[in-house]
């Protein structure tokens, strides 16, 4: 505000004094007053990764799997897919604004297994969405409009960074409940039901479902069931963010677990899908936003309204990546292969938190580092302290967020060792 | 106690809900002239031999991968779709004060557009500042801005329905007594439900007093090439309004011209002061794309690039933009005639005059519901068809029934 008043102020002035000419041009335009935005975080980290001519340099920020040797992955079964769907010569007629029917459907059944009785029920609505960011935007759209309850969005403490910036442009406000623990890099469980237990009625609580981003830390099978049964208590809406399935433990349905349970307690969830990691669909955009109702009459109530939503945003959905994944996902050898390759992915993973923790007891390092192993999914909470993150990029070129976090995902078995390197050196 | 029990029913889309209910129907003569796709001689869709072209050539290139796009997507189709629109040799793209944002299709472009609009237009808080949409007009529009926050979204005189023509006074005058900074959407060409577009000298009134008042200019171009055939003449509003020196938007879509519907090809070309101006905008508009959907879908924009980056492809499609647009201009000239011949009571002279996939036939809603139900020719409840619904097979049959309706239906 105090810089379109001085604009004000400055514009009448150039009318006066050629030496404001720069300004007072400025003034001519609309957008004088838009502030420069400030940069993503993340892509700010790859930006920078880009500049350095440092040829051990390691970009371990944004969160795209890599093969060990450093390269993007197109899934076998991605390529096996797209080939039939060429050959196939359809046309690219507008989806519905629900998008593919074929895809919505193993979406939904992926998530919740096939013999889910809210499957068969119909009870419960699956949309096809702009990947992760648009399903969670469409569910903060929905809950601005339609949820009776508290505005508040209660997330885990740290969560994505782009979930609060997401709710809050959809209308809710965010909460927290705590999460992470630095002291351990662990699970902060007596915290979380702390915080949990004070939550008021019929607010949001956004779980990550597995593979929790950043911290890769996961509540256990029966810690799931004490916050389940706490969130019942509280009467809470329970919204699932499960941008990871497949890709956490290498099994789609060990990691499907939590979100499985919690509609089998009863909790008619919302629920948000990615395919972005799992498929390596990244750029295709490729989710789905859930809905389970109380019946079939709300559900159709409700994908009524949720198209109500899209249709003045993006219209429809895109088509490509949606038809790769419900072609994968119906087509048992792909089906197959693909579940293999997931596997391959997660496995790789695994082993390099191995081989970290390896190469830095090597390094001679003795701090505890047991939580690399036990963290899970493509990002690793390392505990690395801003400073040290600091010395990491400055002296070692290795690029990742502030906050200490790793994309796993940028570690080869080529670089593991140097890593590890850097790590002790920036914290012995 | 389900939280959503209260939801209610919302009514259906109703475009969508025609072609649901055309498609439901058995019978054997139904016509489609409902929802805004091409269709060949045939009644089928049409993916453009080009596209098909770079489909295959994308699908066997094992270089490219599906890694995200930056958040305002693919650069090389990014610039090559404003040049589209603003030319090869555009003053402002050479001052660098011309920037773009890839969308999904023209919906999302003009999402993007409002978004930023409600946020910075004329101080930080524009939900009360009117967004001006022309009556009739796609029925989305609307939606869209008030979904974007926009409170006061009004018509301007647009259409004449007793001349069946533009009512250019009540256009203009609209413009001299809005509100100050009032944003106007502008249809680019093929103004889309009547097919009715100013011409030069009307537009160079418009830009006129749009210029002397201070009015936000925000073009939706959909359907560039598809309208006359020629890419440049559909941009001659478009190119004439930035060399005015306006700071403008402008939603594209290539869902038509490309007949990439389903991929959801759009961009939101931004035209600045300058430079420091511009760069500012795309900062902020790369928050607003941030939590919307992070980043755009590759695929649509990937074959958009290949094809406008290499001359060959590029003037493969421009012929088939042309096959498209002389196919609707055929329609429109057999329509009339044949109404002409059977003495159907009424001048229809506007089906020639009119541009672009739509026409504004004039018929009326007892007229329309006559068509739907008696005749199985499914159309808009505003008398609006799409003529790429019409084949050498069908426009005898349409004809008949649009004499039917005129002359039973009052």
């Amino acid at each position: 505000m105090a810089l379109l008043k001085s604009n004000k102020v400055i514009s009448c002035l150039g009318n006066i004094s050629p030496a404001l000419g720069v300004l007072s041009s400025r003034n001519s335009s609309w957008w004088g007053g838009v502030q420069m935005g400030p940069p993503d975080p993340i892509l700010g980290v790859s930006e920078a990764f880009k500049k350095d001519s440092n040829p051990k340099k390691m970009n371990l920020g944004v969160g795209a799997y890599r093969d060990d040797q450093g390269k993007p992955f197109v899934l076998s079964c991605v390529r096996k897919a797209e080939a039939i769907i060429s050959a196939k010569q359809l046309d690219k007629e507008y989806l519905g604004i629900g998008g593919l029917a074929e895809f919505t459907k193993c979406c939904a059944q992926l998530a919740l297994g096939n013999d889910n009785e809210v499957l068969k029920s119909g009870r419960s609505i699956t949309v096809q969405t702009i990947s992760g960011t648009g399903s969670l935007r469409i569910g903060g759209n929905f809950l601005s409009r339609f949820h009776a309850g508290p505005r508040d969005v209660y997330l885990p403490k740290p969560s994505w960074g782009n979930h609060t910036p997401i709710f809050r442009d959809a209308g809710m406000q965010l909460k927290a409940y705590r999460y992470y623990d630095p002291s351990t890099c662990g699970f902060d469980f007596k915290g979380a039901l702390d915080d949990i237990s004070k939550i008021p009625e019929q607010s949001v609580i956004m779980l990550h479902a597995c593979a929790h981003n950043p911290t890769g830390v996961d509540p256990r099978p029966e810690q799931w069931k004490e916050i389940s049964d706490l969130v019942k208590k509280r009467n809470l809406l329970v919204f699932f963010d499960m941008a990871y399935q497949g890709f956490a433990s290498g099994d789609i349905d060990r990691d499907a677990w939590a979100v499985r349970y919690f509609i089998e307690q009863g909790h008619n969830i919302l629920l948000s899908q990615s395919f972005a990691k799992n498929m390596g669909l990244y750029g295709e955009r490729v989710g789905g936003f859930t809905v389970v109702c109380g019946d079939v009459d709300e559900a159709k109530r409700v994908e009524s309204q949720l198209k109500i939503l899209i249709r003045p945003i993006y219209s429809n959905p895109p088509m490509n990546g949606a038809r790769i994944a419900s072609t994968i996902l119906s087509t048992p050898d792909l089906r197959s292969l693909w579940l293999e390759e997931v596997h391959g992915m997660a496995n790789r993973i695994i082993k390099m938190r191995e081989q970290l923790v390896a190469g830095l007891q090597k390094e001679g390092s003795t701090h505890n580092w047991q939580h690399v192993i036990d963290q899970i999914g493509m990002f690793c909470f390392t505990g690395l302290k801003p400073d040290q993150v600091e010395r990491l990029t400055k002296e070692f070129s290795v690029y990742m967020t502030k906050d200490g976090r790793i994309s796993m995902a940028g570690v080869t078995s080529g670089n593991v060792g140097y890593l590890a390197h850097g790590i002790h050196a920036v914290t012995k | 106690m389900s939280v959503f029990s209260e939801v209610p029913q919302a009514a259906p889309v109703a475009v969508f809900k025609l072609t649901q209910d055309f498609t439901n129907d058995q019978f054997p003569k139904k016509v489609n002239l409902g929802v805004g796709a091409y269709r060949t001689d045939d009644s089928k869709p049409w993916v453009l031999p080009v596209v098909k072209k770079v489909e295959k050539v994308i699908v066997h290139d094992d270089t490219l991968n599906h890694e995200y796009l930056p958040i305002l997507g693919l650069p090389e189709f990014r610039s090559s779709a404003s040049k589209i629109a603003l030319g090869d040799d555009s003053p402002a793209i050479q001052e660098n004060r011309v920037g773009a944002v890839q969308c999904l299709g023209g919906t999302g472009a003009l999402k993007m557009g409002a978004e930023f609009l409600r946020r910075f237009y004329n101080g930080n808080n524009n939900t009360t500042t009117p967004v001006y949409v022309s009556a009739p007009t796609w029925e989305n529009h609307n939606a869209v801005f008030a979904n974007a926050g926009f409170e006061d979204v009004r018509p301007y005189k647009y259409w004449d329905a007793e001349k069946r023509g533009l009512d250019l006074a009540g256009f203009l005058g609209d413009l001299e007594s809005c509100p100050a900074h009032s944003i106007f959407v502008l249809h680019a060409c093929a103004h889309n439900p009547t097919g009715t577009d100013p011409t030069q000298e009307q537009w160079k009134q418009i830009a006129e007093v749009m210029m002397r008042r201070k009015l936000f200019v925000f073009f939706d171009s959909a359907y560039q090439g598809f309208a006359s055939g020629n890419l440049e003449k559909d941009a001659w509003a478009i190119r004439y309004f930035v060399s005015l020196g306006f700071e403008m938007f402008c939603a594209q879509s290539f869902s038509k011209n490309f007949g990439l519907y389903n991929e959801r090809v759009g961009n939101l070309t931004v035209v600045a002061r300058d430079a420091d101006n511009l760069k500012r905008i795309m900062s902020q508009m790369e928050k607003i794309v941030r939590t919307t959907w992070s980043n755009p879908p590759s695929q649509g924009a990937r074959i958009v690039a290949i094809t406008l980056n290499s001359p060959e492809l590029f003037s493969e499609w421009k012929g088939n933009v042309k096959t498209m647009a002389d196919r609707v201009l055929l329609m429109r000239a057999q329509l009339k005639a044949k109404l002409q011949a059977l003495g159907t009571p009424g001048t229809w002279d506007h089906i020639t005059e009119q541009i672009g996939m739509f026409s504004f036939t004039g018929l009326n809603p007892k007229q329309v519901e006559y068509m739907i139900k008696e005749k199985h020719i499914y159309l808009m409840a505003s008398g609006r068809i799409n003529m790429c619904g019409l084949t050498t097979k069908n426009i005898d049959y349409v004809a008949e029934s649009i004499h039917e309706a005129v002359t039973q239906v009052q």
